[in-house]
């Protein structure tokens, strides 16, 4: 689970500190003494673990120089894993951006009367365990689940949704929602009421203000929920293993199977080729974070 | 007014869709039979059964302590990183910050997988530790990403007057920088401590036998039916969490009142 | 400000006093058992009378406790595979031989059991009978037209959407073999080639691959079939009457699960009191009623009370039943291997 970090957009925020006129605690250079310990954590736990995974997914089990772990992402079973994880969790990204975005205006609409309530509101979910959220929607989309006994009730013909692809994308877009809401919500309330009225002043209609003003300055806040909701579903394997019934296998339930069947080096060449993906995202996150100080967490 | 309606119906559908699995587990904690696909009647008895279930309370003793220790130290090196980043140059501060990024936006099961690799390399038993490390790992950029911005907004000539008028720094940084982030510094640590809670992928890599947390508890139990035990446990947290975030609300409320009409 | 540190500091020293207790060193055993496969009472009852501190972890499939034991990253102490994995297990040097002497109790241990045992293990060395049964179709009465009685009900398209097949690469593969009136351990490539094609026209039958969540699924009336290892349907039979299981008239398997002692155990002697203290009566009773899979222990069969279930066809077959069931055998890394494969292609529905 991840937190949505957000991105600022300088020009019409309200007013921000002047980042050049750095805050320095003390004159004394002893204070970036402070970051040692985080420096050494973040070495050994991350940038040494990785290299580890790059170690792994280069070599064979007998530790020579092989790309055939990384090639074996042709493989077609883990070529269609791959592509069909990249479909749906493109697809539940797109859902969650459709149902994220008319949420956050109206949040922002009333946020002042009810303000963070309704944020926590959206949090909340998650201090039930999301395996087990997961396993309740089985109960939901079941064949005898309540969905279907609703629609028996009024004799509507019963839907299949349990253990298919759509049943995967209704749990990528119900568990990453919230890191949609929160970024685009946390862009939007941070929009200057003067700049709207500025515009409304000079005449522009409902439409005009929301295409020229308010959808582009929230661009940031779309775009880190794209990558907070993408990534996850991208490699998940909880949620189509409860929900795909092992029928649907996406690249996570792969590169899973390989490493609970102990073959590291083939887990890790899959991962690497994950990676890719991944640090593409990091990259565009990047290109409008240009401070690099993803702030405003919620 | 049709607007206005139609937002609260919006509002009203998507918290439907949230929380309508809850709905389910808390029902679920009620039902007399041990499958979750039958509803076997009214029963308080897996509340009971709870509390002398020393495998859940075990998995809920650890993830607790788990959840506190990882928060709590991630918090002390998270925000010592933050003072220290908010003090430097741009560059080394923006490659900091990259590093700080990756474990947010990498992927969990990667995560999770490099961690383990390394605790094997290492040859360190699989374990609470190793469980510990991990959350750490993933928490601090939390912490700082929490406690940043409040630095940010930090004036910085009160804590330089305070060094004027014959302060040390430690005694300068405990009376005037922390007192001003120290909301940052909680936010982070409850930021950190739900993360914790939460986590299964990354748990799931790197623990061993001997521990389970709530998450990888329930993982082994989807297989063959969770216990009705738990959804029992699940319904106490998440009521408890709601009465405190309603009462927290509330207090929220009064104090903002008096600030309105100044 | 001062109150609130000094309280997290007393919360820490509070953790750490907490840990502490937590941590005492004593006799340990490491058991790794499938999941959901024994009564936690045991358990309880063992620690107490032994003061062993047992360390309990489960898998799901014989696939996945396999390279946990052979990467030694943890060092258990008994386990409990399924037949064709023990032989495997001997072959490779990963087990450990038994010492008898500790282990009294084996001579409640139906005979016959230990017969059978000999197909994977040839002298009695290496294991000891856990549990054992069949593998079969659990159906529900109130959604088939006709009594289920064949392994081709599987493969019928009017099931379309209602069949649960398991998840497990020997029993899906042994099941189309049977059907096709092979051998369940064959090795031979055209016929396995044929199997795949049979369980590839299968997938878009099959409403999910499943191993133990078969048992949930088939109470809620999720499916009108489901393969399912026999011990599980004493129990979802008392969940919902309507289910009945049954063995397939082209055959089936038998399977045993014993208990082993890797090589590697650091507490074998323990291991061993542990596989002695499951052979007791009472306690192999006590492990029966809880898990309902059949038990080899001829003196805890005496012990139940309930005739329908001692005597019961499910639970203990007959022996015509069981001339049709065979035991896998181990193939080899490379036959075994190619099952994998052939079956990952089926449920990733590639050619």
């Amino acid at each position: 689970m991840k937190v949505p970090l957000n991105v600022k957009n300088k020009m019409f925020q309200k007013p921000a500190k002047d980042s050049d006129k750095e805050f320095k605690i003390g004159r004394v250079n002893q204070v970036k003494l402070l970051s040692f310990p985080y420096i050494i954590w973040m070495v050994g736990f991350i940038i040494i673990p990785l290299l580890m995974i790059l170690y792994y997914g280069l070599t064979d089990r007998d530790n020579n120089l092989t790309f055939k772990n990384i090639a074996l992402i042709s493989d077609p079973i883990n070529r269609k894993a791959l592509l069909l994880a990249l479909e749906l969790s493109l697809i539940s990204t797109i859902i969650c951006l459709l149902l994220a975005y008319p949420l956050a205006m109206v949040l922002r609409k009333n946020h002042k009367t009810s303000n963070s309530f309704i944020v926590l509101i959206i949090i909340l979910p998650m201090w039930m365990n999301f395996l087990l959220r997961t396993i309740a929607w089985q109960n939901i989309l079941e064949k005898t689940g309540i969905i279907n006994s609703i629609l028996q009730f009024f004799h509507l013909p019963t839907l299949n949704i349990i253990n298919t692809s759509a049943a995967i994308i209704l749990g990528m877009v119900y568990n990453f929602l919230p890191f949609m809401v929160l970024p685009i919500y946390n862009v939007l309330v941070k929009v200057d009421k003067d700049v709207i009225n500025a515009a409304r002043d000079l005449g522009a209609n409902g439409r005009q203000t929301f295409l020229k003003i308010i959808l582009p300055l929230s661009i940031p806040g779309v775009v880190s929920g794209i990558t907070m909701v993408f990534v996850p579903s991208l490699t998940t394997f909880v949620i189509s293993t409860i929900l795909g019934g092992s029928k649907i296998v996406l690249i996570g339930n792969v590169i899973e199977q390989q490493f609970r069947l102990g073959n590291w080096n083939t887990g890790s060449g899959l991962s690497l080729v994950l990676m890719v993906f991944i640090l593409f995202s990091m990259a565009i996150l990047s290109k409008y974070d240009k401070e690099s100080e993803g702030s405003n967490l919620w | 007014m049709v607007k206005k309606i139609f937002e609260r119906f919006y509002i009203g559908i998507i918290l439907l869709f949230l929380y309508a699995p809850i709905l389910i587990l808390i029902m679920l904690s009620f039902n007399k039979s041990k499958s979750r696909a039958r509803w076997g009647g009214f029963t308080f008895h897996w509340y009971k059964e709870l509390f002398q279930n020393e495998d859940i309370m075990n998995a809920l003793y650890t993830t607790l302590i788990i959840a506190f220790l990882s928060a709590l130290i991630a918090t002390i090196i998270g925000t010592a990183a933050a003072i220290a980043m908010n003090s430097m140059k741009r560059t080394p501060r923006t490659i900091l910050m990259a590093i700080t990024n990756i474990p947010m936006l990498n992927a969990d099961i990667v995560t999770g997988i490099s961690l383990m690799l390394i605790f094997v390399a290492l040859r360190f038993t699989l374990g609470f530790t190793s469980v510990l490390i991990a959350h750490i790992t993933f928490n601090i950029p939390y912490v700082i990403l929490s406690v940043m911005p409040k630095l940010k907004q930090l004036n910085p000539h009160t804590f330089e007057a305070a060094l004027d008028l014959g302060a040390s720094p430690v005694y300068a940084f405990f009376k005037v920088i922390l007192p001003d982030i120290f909301s940052g510094v909680i936010s982070g640590f409850f930021l950190a401590f739900t993360m914790s809670l939460d986590d299964f992928v990354i748990t799931h890599f790197t623990k061993g036998p001997e521990i389970n947390t709530l998450s990888t508890k329930i993982y082994t139990e989807v297989r063959k039916g969770i216990k009705p035990e738990m959804y029992a446990l699940s319904t106490l947290l998440f009521v408890t969490v709601l009465l405190l975030l309603i009462i927290i609300n509330r207090k929220g409320a009064e104090k903002k009142v008096p600030l309105k009409q100044n | 400000m001062k109150k609130k540190i000094t309280l997290i500091l007393s919360l820490v020293i509070l953790t750490f006093a907490f840990l502490g207790c937590k941590k005492e060193e004593g006799e340990k055993l490491y058991v790794y058992n499938w999941g959901e496969y024994i009564d936690p009472e045991v358990l309880d009852l063992f620690e107490e009378e032994t003061g062993i501190d047992v360390v309990y972890d489960e898998f799901e499939q014989n696939e996945e406790m396999y390279p946990k034991i052979k990467a030694d990253a943890v060092q258990y102490d008994v386990v409990c595979p399924s037949d064709y994995m023990i032989q495997k297990m001997i072959g490779e040097g990963l087990l450990a031989e038994i010492n008898f002497d500790n282990v009294p109790n084996i001579k409640y241990i139906a005979p016959e059991m230990m017969e059978s045992s000999k197909t994977f293990d040839a002298e009695n060395k290496y294991s000891v009978p856990y549990m054992w049964g069949t593998l079969g179709i659990l159906y529900n009465k109130t959604m088939v037209d006709e009594p289920i009685d064949s392994w081709s009900a599987l493969f019928d398209e009017k099931y379309e959407g209602n069949i649960l097949m398991i998840d497990s690469v020997r029993d899906a593969f042994g099941i189309a073999l049977e059907y096709l009136g092979y051998d369940l351990n064959s090795v031979n490539e055209a016929e396995l080639d044929e199997a795949k094609a049979l369980l590839q026209k299968q997938y878009p039958l099959v409403q999910a691959y499943v191993v133990d969540q078969v048992r949930d699924k088939m109470i809620g009336g999720e499916a009108a079939l489901g393969v399912i290892y026999s011990g599980e349907a004493i129990y979802t039979k008392r969940e919902n009457p309507d289910l009945e299981y049954v063995v397939p008239k082209e055959g089936s398997n038998q399977w045993i699960d014993s208990w082993v002692i890797p090589k590697n155990a650091r507490n074998k002697e323990n291991a061993e009191a542990f596989i002695n203290f499951l052979c007791d009566p009472d306690i192999a009773l006590m492990n029966f009623e809880y898990i309902t899979y059949s038990t080899p222990n001829e003196a805890a069969r005496e012990m139940i009370e309930d005739e329908d279930i001692k005597n019961s066809p499910v639970a203990f077959p007959d022996q015509t039943t069981l001339d049709r069931c065979t035991p896998y055998q181990y193939l080899g890394e490379e036959i075994e291997s190619l099952y994998i494969e052939k079956w990952n292609d089926v449920k990733s529905n590639v050619e």
